[in-house]
């Protein structure tokens, strides 16, 4: 049985330069996961604040071993965003991309594709994997039983999950925290910075929903997938997708190794994840093609 | 040449209403899930379409059929079949989201007329340049995150592959990038994506709470509160009322419909082709009304008249009378 890879996706958050600096080369030292994302993915108004950092942060991943990904606007629309997501895919470093936008500018390198785009059948994948697809992370409503059918379809192509983190569930072209804040998007003055893990959006009831950042959606409870090594190999899963936070993300990933390589059980991992303070409660329904909000009993 | 009107049909009756009353084409789905508008009462078989088809084309009018959802992993066959049945019930034109779906009609179905729809949201001129030369795709339906003069640049950018462009004018709005958004399926397990439906009804409850008035969930959530004796709407989860950084608001949109009526000469000017009514789970005398009105508004612009009141004219009919000219205004962000 191939070990399960362990990725640790892109930060979809508003992080100072000096954070995102200061995450990455703990996780160059201290971390396990094998590949890691760097990059923007939801915002381009972003970008000019941390384009400086990614190649002292690429050049600090590589010497520690670790795959770098470089992950892409999921809604380019300028013409600056279009042509920094063009040089992007077209650089050295193998590019994830979110939006269709992004194959015209390949020409036949590897790429992964991310949750963002919609595949949702083994026909879909097989298209972006003849296009020189490496991975794809599937989209986060698609249930386990369509991953294995997606995975078993595609071999050569690895089938990464979204394991852990705020599911990002949707996107607009209108930013909900200039909006709450009585702002335009045009003069946001970066307010989604004050939430590096999101800001909550309850139901007038006091129920935790989901939560905002910027032009993002996300869920408020945060997703745990726990399999073994052995419940994700039989789904054909390559590799989890570990999604950044505040909170202590060596460990996580740390965590889930242990759990991959049977030396802790589910039941453990969770319990020892839970201890960390995590953004919103556990969820996990979507993987059996329910309720995304739900939660449901390790098997 | 004129701009054309794209209106819907939920059912065989309202095909009909759409063309007497003036629509240039019409669009309708299948009931089952290969259809983005998958709600309980709506939508056609083969047959039913076929004679649709026949209706239509004997007005002058023409048929877009929408098999618009994501195919389901290891079960393709509906959706083929589905395209299958639009090429022989003769409809003009097949509008389609998912590339396993668009890979599948290109390859055995040439002839048929390919519309990517609005699900794929496809908003730069490189994702439709992609769509235009991979499946030979005729026409992109716009997502409705685009302001005017972000459609007329896009226009200019595509003209080069002859790829039309079709906009929603007026009815629902959806503030999130369409076939981009499980906030449904979140909530219900059920989303556009999966199986065609968005905040479906069967997860809906209207729960009066005395002197607290009305609640409206959706699975199980709270999407907005009523006074009582107030009229509640429909929980529409992007439509509701949400607590945020200690403020209640209707955070992601107001309870209000696209009209964007005014803004029919600048969105021709703009190099749009077809102007889409959104509302197949409408009736029959609100799609008469609402083409009616439309037509004569495009009528006049193509005319060189001066432009028709359609904005007031169609004021009563939408969810709480409210209107918006949503992201067709840079404001709107």
């Amino acid at each position: 049985m191939a070990r399960i890879g362990l990725t640790l996706g892109p930060c979809l958050f508003n992080w100072s330069a000096e954070r995102l600096l200061a995450f990455y080369r703990g996780i160059a030292e201290n971390s396990v996961y094998d590949r890691v994302h760097v990059g923007e993915v939801v915002c381009g108004k972003r970008m000019p604040f941390s384009d400086p950092v990614w190649p002292e942060v690429i050049e600090t991943l590589q010497s520690a071993g670790k795959e770098v990904v470089i992950s892409t606007l999921a809604m380019p629309s300028t013409v600056r965003e279009r042509k920094a997501l063009a040089e992007l895919v077209s650089g050295d470093v193998m590019a994830e991309i979110n939006d269709i936008t992004a194959l015209a500018s390949l020409e036949g390198r590897p790429f992964t594709v991310g949750p963002l785009i919609n595949v949702y059948n083994e026909a879909s994948a097989a298209f972006f994997a003849g296009r020189g697809a490496k991975s794809i992370c599937l989209p986060v409503e698609l249930p386990l039983s369509s991953v294995a059918v997606i995975a078993k379809a595609c071999e050569g192509l690895e089938a990464e999950v979204f394991a852990f983190g705020r599911l990002p569930l949707a996107l607009s072209s209108r930013c909900y925290h200039a909006r709450l804040h009585g702002l335009h998007k045009d003069s946001c003055q970066f307010i989604c910075d004050r939430d590096p893990d999101g800001l909550a959006v309850d139901t007038v009831d006091g129920q935790k929903f989901l939560a905002i950042n910027g032009i993002q959606t996300l869920s408020d409870g945060v997703q745990l997938f726990l399999p073994t090594a052995g419940e994700a190999s039989a789904h054909g899963i390559k590799r989890l997708r570990i999604s950044p936070h505040t909170l202590d993300m060596v460990t996580v990933g740390a965590t889930y190794r242990r759990l991959l390589d049977g030396e802790m059980s589910p039941t453990e991992a969770k319990e020892s994840l839970l201890a960390l303070g995590l953004p919103g409660a556990p969820v996990n329904g979507y993987l059996s093609g329910g309720v995304g909000a739900s939660q449901l009993e390790l098997a | 040449m004129s701009l054309e009107l794209v209106c819907p049909a939920g059912t065989p009756s309202a095909l009909r209403a759409a063309v007497d009353a003036g629509a240039h084409s019409v669009y309708c789905g299948f009931r089952d899930e290969t259809n983005a508008r998958n709600f309980p009462g709506l939508n056609f078989s083969p047959a039913e379409l076929k004679e649709g088809v026949r209706y239509a084309h004997q007005r002058g009018a023409k048929v877009l059929v929408a098999v618009n959802t994501f195919a389901k992993a290891g079960a393709m066959e509906p959706w083929k079949k589905a395209v299958a049945n639009v090429e022989a019930a003769g409809a003009d034109a097949i509008i389609v989201a998912d590339i396993a779906v668009l890979d599948h009609a290109a390859r055995h179905h040439p002839d048929l007329r390919l519309h990517l729809s609005v699900q794929a949201a496809a908003a730069t001129p490189e994702a439709i340049a992609f769509y235009a030369d991979t499946f030979g795709v005729r026409r992109v339906v716009l997502p409705r995150v685009l302001s005017v003069e972000e459609i007329k640049k896009l226009n200019s950018a595509v003209a080069s592959t002859g790829v039309e462009t079709e906009v929603f004018v007026f009815g629902g709005l959806c503030p999130m990038a369409e076939g981009r958004c499980a906030l449904s399926s979140y909530a219900t397990g059920k989303s556009p994506n999966l199986v065609g439906v968005c905040s479906p009804p069967d997860f809906v409850e209207y729960c009066d709470e005395g002197a607290d008035g009305t609640a409206t969930r959706l699975g199980g959530f709270t999407i907005d509160r009523f006074a009582p004796g107030a009229p509640a709407g429909y929980p529409t989860l992007c439509k509701g009322s949400f607590v945020a950084g200690g403020k209640t608001s209707h955070l992601f949109e107001d309870p209000v419909s696209l009209n964007a009526a005014s803004l029919l000469p600048r969105l021709r000017e703009a190099g749009v082709t077809a102007l889409k009514i959104e509302g197949r789970q409408r009736g029959k005398g609100y799609i008469a009304e609402v083409v009616r009105t439309f037509r004569k508004a495009v009528d006049a612009l193509e005319a060189g008249r001066p432009q028709v009141e359609a904005e007031a004219m169609l004021a009563g009919l939408v969810e709480g009378g409210r209107q918006t000219s949503g992201a067709y205004q840079k404001t709107w962000r």
